[in-house]
Formats: C-alpha cells, structure tokens, sequence
C-alpha cells in the first residue's frame, strides 16, 4: 500500500520505530481487533489501537453510556450518557483517527452469537474487556474453538491481571482457572469497586499485545499470567503450563459446544 | 520450613496441604483462587491431600472479573 503524506506524518513515530517501520504500520492498518466491552479495559484499548492505525476495529457492547462509567471508561465523555457505548466508542476512536473503520455490535456477546461476530470480519485478534465471568469463559471457549488469540485481562479494586492466548502456542484462560465461580461469590467491580486508572494500565498492556501480535514484535505474554498490584506497585509474570487435560484446549477436550453460565443477579440488573 | 508464596519467602511450622495454607490465611478471597505449586496447578479436588513441602514455590491466582461496567 502507499501512504499518503498525511500517514506518513501520523504515524512517523511508530515508522521511525526500527521493530514498526513501514512494513510493520502497514500490517497495523491492515488488521482488525475485535475488542469485547468498551468499558474500564475495552476503551483505553480501543483509543490506543484507534490512534495506533488498526484498520478495523470491532466494538460489542450492548450498555449505554452512565455517568458512573466516567471515573474510568475514558472513551465516553458527558455528552454521551445515555448513548450506546458502542456507537459513543466509534465516535471518539474515529475523532482521533479517520482512518479506523470501526464496526459496531450493539449487543451482548451470547454463546449464540459470539462466533458470527469474531467470524463477521475475520478478526485477527480478540480483546476481552468485558466485566463478568460467564463472557470471560464464553470468549476462551470461542477463541480456542475458533483458533483465533486473544487477550484475558481483569480487574478489582487496586488489583489487575493479563495473559494473551495463542492457539497451539500456550495456554488458554480455562487452563488456569477451570470454571468460572459461582454467581455472587466473586465480587463485581459494582460492588467492590475498582481504582479508576486500573482500567488504563492494564487495558493499555492488552493493547500492547494486539500490535504485537499483529507485527510480530517482541514476546507475548503467552505462558504467562501477569499480574498487577496497585497499592504495592508491583507487576509480576507467574509462567503457566498448558494443561493437557483442559475441558476446552486440552487432549481431549470435554466442552464441544459453547456455554452461557449464568450470570450473577447484580449483573443481570446492571443490564436492564 | 520456608516456602515463596506468590514470589515472596514465607515461613510456615510444618508441612501442610493446600486446604490447610488457604484456610490458615495465607490468602485472602480462599474460595476464588487457583493454585500453582512449583509451576503446577493443583486439582480442586486435591487441595486436602496435596502437601505443600520446604521450598515449594506457591502461587495463588485470583479470579479478577471487571473492566467493562
């Protein structure tokens, strides 16, 4: 592709980059990121990888834009509440950057459509910034089915955690944590809050991984769980092997069709 | 005997299972965690029999949802 002299100067700081350089922006512009929740982790991802050039970006979120959502979720601003934070989320990356085609899937990531909309586009990479466990299980069971990668990351209160899937090349989120926990027992960000700037470091790393990943930059945080302690200002990789009996990505795999586990009732009223 | 519990050295009395080290405190939120000894991951089912020795290297993952609400 040639580049106009309008993208040569946008992006002359990654071109500048001997790792980046043409060849490397030009696989940024030719990508597509599906990022799942443009919340407190979806929309620093989602500006970064916006500003960054990412040809494509996919947006699913099924929520509207709250004024509680502001203390984090930086891609919405007040003029948005009451918006869908999809359509808030294409206008702000596109503000930054015209040069996005953001797609927009206004709705709630399900068993029963979550595999149309990684497949909508092809995405070549899949960012999980959603809030609950069930979608967390959901979009590993799909990415491991699909084999497409993708990034895991959570966050509560001072605390965060990250580590990016790629099939046949480590281990997938079921491999460290088998089921998700019972509905109410794991406190949501809702009830046990979150410190506002989690949001930013940690989605900021997943977005990180995406370009590396679609560049081929530097090591991924595949086999490895990193994570994230704000009040001790400590980051920290625990290495995890690949589990040969997991129920999704093990030798035999148990789970052959996608499931919905139901979600806490916070959740669910959260939604409504 | 002593062990590293999620990259830090720890003292502990005597040998114990992984049931006994989340239950004696070692850990906060016991009922969501997954634990990893000396880079293997403990069955659920395990945790009352699986014994943790001098020098094992502990790591308690938590389950950490939020990001999106």
């Amino acid at each position: 592709m040639t580049f106009t002299n309008e993208q040569l100067e946008r992006y002359s700081r990654h071109i500048i980059l001997e790792d980046i350089g043409v060849k490397g922006q030009e696989k940024l512009l030719n990508s597509k990121v599906l990022i799942i929740g443009t919340g407190g982790l979806g929309a620093p991802a989602a500006l970064y990888l916006g500003a960054a050039g990412i040809g494509t970006i996919g947006l699913v979120d099924g929520d509207t834009v709250d004024l509680s959502n502001l203390q984090r979720q930086v891609i919405h601003s007040c003029a948005d509440i009451g918006k869908a934070k999809v359509i808030s989320g294409k206008e702000s990356i596109n503000a930054i950057n015209t040069d996005v085609n953001v797609i927009t899937y206004q709705e709630r990531a399900t068993a029963e459509n979550i595999k149309d909309i990684i497949k909508d586009l092809d995405y070549d990479f899949v960012l999980d910034g959603t809030d609950n466990f069930p979608v967390k299980f959901l979009i590993n069971d799909t990415c491991v089915m699909l084999k497409k990668p993708f990034s895991h990351a959570g966050i509560i209160r001072f605390q965060g955690q990250t580590m990016t899937y790629v099939p046949g090349a480590g281990p997938c989120y079921r491999c460290v944590f088998k089921n998700p926990p019972p509905p109410d027992l794991v406190p949501t960000c809702q009830q046990a809050g979150v410190l506002g700037v989690m949001g930013g470091v940690i989605g900021t790393i997943q977005a990180t991984e995406a370009i590396k990943y679609i560049t081929g930059v530097g090591k991924l945080l595949t086999g490895y769980l990193m994570t994230y302690d704000a009040k001790k200002m400590e980051f920290r990789k625990v290495k995890i092997a690949p589990d040969i009996t997991c129920a999704i990505c093990g030798e035999n795999p148990a789970i052959h069709e996608l499931i919905d586990y139901e979600i806490a009732a916070c959740s669910i009223r959260d939604r409504q | 005997m002593t062990i590293v519990m999620n990259g830090k050295e720890t003292s502990i009395e005597k040998e114990i299972t992984v049931k006994e080290l989340l239950e004696q405190g070692y850990v906060e939120m016991q009922e969501y965690v997954t634990v990893q000894v000396n880079e293997e991951i403990i069955p659920r089912a395990e945790y009352d029999t699986y014994v943790i020795k001098d020098k094992d290297v502990v790591e308690c993952l938590y389950y950490m949802g939020g990001g999106q609400n």
